[in-house]
């Protein structure tokens, strides 16, 4: 279903082919980073940290080098330190050189003929470790008295500077207006404390790549990644070579999410393979994947609301605490900048603090920061709605910004569509129904910034008329078929016409990370700019032949045409047969800074049964309306809305990270990790919302992300709805829920 | 070490091949018959991605050891389509776009052919229960399942 605003009569756009790159899929052929052979392969292994937090005492190799078909082992001294430099704690997380920081951290690595050779030789190699005390939860490791990860870390934002270190890695504020003040001004005030646990992206996947470095000094890396030119410098930075040693080519990506955007192997794989002079491949193991990547952060949230009794909301004040895993990020510096974004409000006062411990270093996962954020306030929103007697769509729809309202971490709002999205569901057959007898209903709203940033394009004419459109953003869900539309759309070819191809480091323009929604965006302008560009040389080819003025010349459809009519017109095809005698082959490049990505808004409903006896929770009815600016391919945007919900349902309801007491995971599998399977879930109804960006060729915004910041808050004001129970603590698993109901009675 | 003589029969074709005594069918599969549509995400059985039919029953191959497969019929997703005739499930998955990354289609595709070969009618609650043992991450399972529910419907069509 779509709730569309008047637009072009496009022919491509908003259609549905079959994706380019599908039938390899669907046989067995695709080829993902784990599936490449090189003859003489050999295979690494990884030896892990089994503490939380240690000082590497020693590392005694010899063993280890001297078994069967071992061809060679690096520890941390095999690399630079690069202090304080660019990717300096990148390079300490791809393995370890003084300490280790949490269970799982990569302290040195094994190649060998098989698999098995280079596990029994990394079991071969002896750590001696001095233990240290480990910080597992935020309270913990903020405490004056908890052990410091890293010697130097002051916290920024706080004035004057702190003298001593500790495991706060900054303070971030935002504020406006004066915060008393608003809640002096209101008639009803909530507040709650929430807390969350890290999540896995769980993209089903390993990390996986193969290596080969060659008598040159280059290599050639082969790997699955959210982006490859990343991949290229970050290897490149651990290493401490010049970039333009590293040669990448993307593998297929089975699931990212957001944890594909960094590196883990890549250097190790380099340079074993220079040591060895042999190519090598590792491919993590699940249990490696859970323990040893990154999670998005675990976080501790205390929010206060104010509201009038008509449901403006006069101020919020907002105390976050976000982990950042074992090094330092900013994720409470955009759980700031998320928390309040759906509404509009005079005062606030929002307060960030990042944190280290001893756990993985986070990796961004799908609008990372801003779901836990939106669990507290869209809770606390519903709180208000209920306790003022107002309906929750109709509260949101009373604080909702539009364009030109300031957005609250600082820029004015370009035009939006979250109004829209609201009404799309309040309009909604789900909302419209009754809630199921023993059930409860939940609405929350979510917001993503979406980004621009770097993207190149190179489309090539062939002689026989068709067109390759090179770009270099991994495909990650569809986005070669975005790409073919968009250059279908442009240049009048038919859709399957085009080849999309994700061209690796060396023969497309460089291109950022796919990161903040931005593939179909920003890749997609740089491929409308170059058929463009295209388009002018094909109108200029046909002046050409027929001796007149290119401003006489249109591209219609395929086809130049001459406006006065005095010639018959020429199709592309014609045009690129004799395009070698009438100036050479037709291409075009285009390399661009995206600017003016459309921020990102959806709002949910769901309906959930609880059993009062399990605590056991069902998800009923799920429907979700997300603005799309555009939906370039209509099918991929539902995927991503659904596939953000159901990542949302598992955050909410069932997955977490259990530690035992030494700091050491305990669920690091898919089995006791437990993320949604087919028999837990209802159909997720899609509504897309198409409210277009000025600021892109077809008015696209991105898509990928926001669909998993509602979900948390949905949920919860649902499970409410069904129990009168305020779940502030995720996940809400069933002994968590019956805790709560049985405290409820007594 | 010596290694385990195996001579089965997969996707259609007499396949000879050697492994060690501990090595799983799924790393059989992909090292020594170079078949690597069959994936690993998990290697514990949990995710699906290793689906394949072993006489016709649906199995993870990486809980099954290698010689376990001598003298089995076997079918991994290389085998599902007819020459250049994809079968109706693999047609349902393109046109419904029941795939994002692909990493979990080849064992969707297979545990989706062994539940239609029993059930050629099944209940979209029957599809999704036939799917549990399967992960995916990226799709919310919406149009896996109904891509089957189509396929089913084309299958009974043909029939």
């Amino acid at each position: 279903m779509t709730a569309t605003e008047e637009r072009p009569d496009y022919k491509y756009v908003g259609t549905r082919p079959i994706r380019h790159d599908g039938l390899d899929k669907v046989i067995g052929k695709a080829r993902y980073a784990a599936d490449l052979v090189l003859p003489g392969m050999l295979h690494g292994h990884i030896l892990r940290s089994p503490h939380a937090h240690a000082k590497i005492v020693s590392i005694d190799t010899s063993a280890a080098e001297a078994m069967p078909g071992v061809k060679s082992v690096v520890t941390g001294a095999d690399f630079p330190d690069l202090g304080a430099a660019p990717n300096g704690d990148l390079a300490k997380n791809v393995i370890a050189r003084d300490k280790v920081l949490y269970e799982g951290h990569a302290v040195a690595a094994v190649a060998a003929g098989t698999r098995r050779e280079a596990m029994d030789a990394a079991n071969a190699i002896v750590v001696n470790y001095e233990v240290l005390g480990h910080s597992l939860t935020i309270d913990q490791t903020m405490s004056p008295d908890a052990e410091i990860l890293h010697d130097g870390l002051i916290t920024r934002g706080i004035e004057p500077a702190p003298t001593e270190a500790s495991n706060i890695v900054a303070r971030t504020c935002f504020e406006r207006g004066d915060i008393d003040q608003a809640f002096a001004e209101s008639d009803v005030i909530v507040e709650r404390e929430f807390s969350t646990t890290p999540i896995h992206q769980g993209y089903i996947e390993p990390h996986a790549c193969v290596a080969d470095t060659g008598q040159d000094g280059k290599t050639v890396v082969w790997c699955s990644s959210q982006g490859h030119f990343r991949v290229r410098s970050a290897t490149a930075d651990v290493l401490g070579w010049d970039t333009s040693r590293v040669k990448v080519i993307p593998a297929e990506i089975g699931g990212g999410f957001g944890g594909k955007t960094t590196i883990y192997l890549e250097p190790l794989a380099v340079e074993m393979s220079a040591r060895s002079g042999r190519p090598v491949k590792i491919v993590m193991t699940r249990d490696e994947v859970f323990r040893a990547t990154g999670p998005t952060p675990g976080s501790k949230l205390k929010l206060k609301v104010g509201a009038k009794n008509d449901g403006t909301i006069t101020g919020v004040k907002a105390w976050m605490a976000y982990e950042n895993g074992a090094f330092p990020g900013n994720a409470a510096m955009l759980g700031c900048m998320t928390v309040v974004s759906p509404y509009t409000m005079e005062h606030m006062y929002l307060e960030g603090f990042d944190v280290v411990l001893n756990k993985p270093v986070n990796a961004a996962y799908r609008a990372p920061s801003a779901p836990m954020a939106a669990f507290a306030m869209d809770t606390l929103l519903d709180e208000v709605a209920e306790n003022i007697g107002m309906d929750p769509i109709e509260i949101r729809l009373h604080n909702c910004p539009s364009e030109g309202d300031p957005a609250p971490y600082g820029p004015k709002w370009p035009t939006i569509g979250l109004k829209e999205c609201l009404e799309a569901i309040r309009d909604s057959d789900h909302y419209k129904s009754p809630v199921p007898e023993n059930a409860g209903r939940g609405i929350a709203s979510g917001f993503w910034f979406n980004i621009g940033e770097a993207s190149s394009a190179t489309v090539n004419l062939n002689e026989n008329g068709t067109a390759t459109v090179v770009t270099g953003s991994p495909d990650i869900g569809g986005s070669r078929a975005s790409m073919a539309l968009m250059a279908a759309e442009e240049l009048g070819l038919d859709v399957y016409s085009i080849t999309p191809v994700v061209g690796d480091t060396e023969v497309v323009g460089f291109t950022d990370v796919t990161e903040g929604s931005r593939a179909t965006f920003a890749t997609g302008m740089a491929v409308v700019e170059a058929c463009r560009d295209l388009k002018m040389q094909l109108r200029q080819r046909a002046s050409t032949a027929w001796d007149c003025d290119v401003e006489e010349v249109e591209w219609v459809d395929g086809h130049a045409v001459h406006s006065p009519g005095d010639h018959e017109a020429l199709s592309l095809a014609a045009i690129t047969a004799a395009a070698k005698r009438t100036g050479g082959p037709l291409g075009a490049t285009a390399s661009l800074n995206a600017r003016g990505a459309g921020p990102a808004f959806s709002t949910h409903v769901v309906d959930i049964a609880v059993d009062k006896e399990t605590g056991q929770t069902q998800v009923l009815r799920y429907t979700t309306a997300q603005d799309a600016g555009t939906a370039i391919h209509p099918s991929y945007v539902e995927g991503q809305m659904q596939g953000g919900v159901v990542q949302g349902i598992g955050w909410a309801l069932n997955e977490e990270y259990i530690h035992d007491a030494d700091g050491r995971m305990e669920n690091s599998s898919f089995l006791d990790y437990r993320i949604p399977v087919a028999s837990d879930l209802p159909m997720i109804e899609t509504i897309i919302v198409e409210v277009p960006n000025p600021s892109h060729p077809y008015g696209v915004r991105g898509v990928g992300e926001v669909g998993i910041v509602p979900p948390l808050a949905a949920i919860a004001n649902a499970v409410h709805d069904a129990t009168g129970l305020r779940m502030s603590d995720l996940p809400m698993s069933p002994p968590r829920i019956l805790a709560a109901l049985g405290e409820a009675v007594e | 070490m010596s290694r385990t003589h195996v001579i089965c029969n997969i996707n259609g074709d007499d396949v000879e091949f050697l492994c060690d005594d501990g090595e799983s069918l799924l790393d059989a599969l992909r090292d020594d018959v170079g078949l690597m549509g069959v994936k690993e995400g998990c290697g514990t059985g949990d995710c699906g991605a290793c689906s394949v039919l072993m006489d016709g029953k649906l199995n993870c191959s990486c809980l099954i050891l290698a010689p376990e497969a001598n003298g089995t019929d076997l079918l991994t997703v290389e085998g599902m389509a007819d020459g250049d005739h994809l079968h109706p499930l693999q047609q349902c998955f393109l046109e419904g776009a029941a795939l994002q990354c692909g990493i979990c289609t080849p064992g969707f595709l297979i545990a989706a052919k062994a539940l239609l070969d029993q059930n050629p009618e099944p209940t979209e609650t029957e599809v999704r229960y036939a799917l549990a043992g399967n992960l995916c991450r990226c799709t919310g399972y919406d149009k896996i399942v109904r891509s089957v529910l189509e396929a089913a419907v084309q299958i009974r069509e043909t029939v």
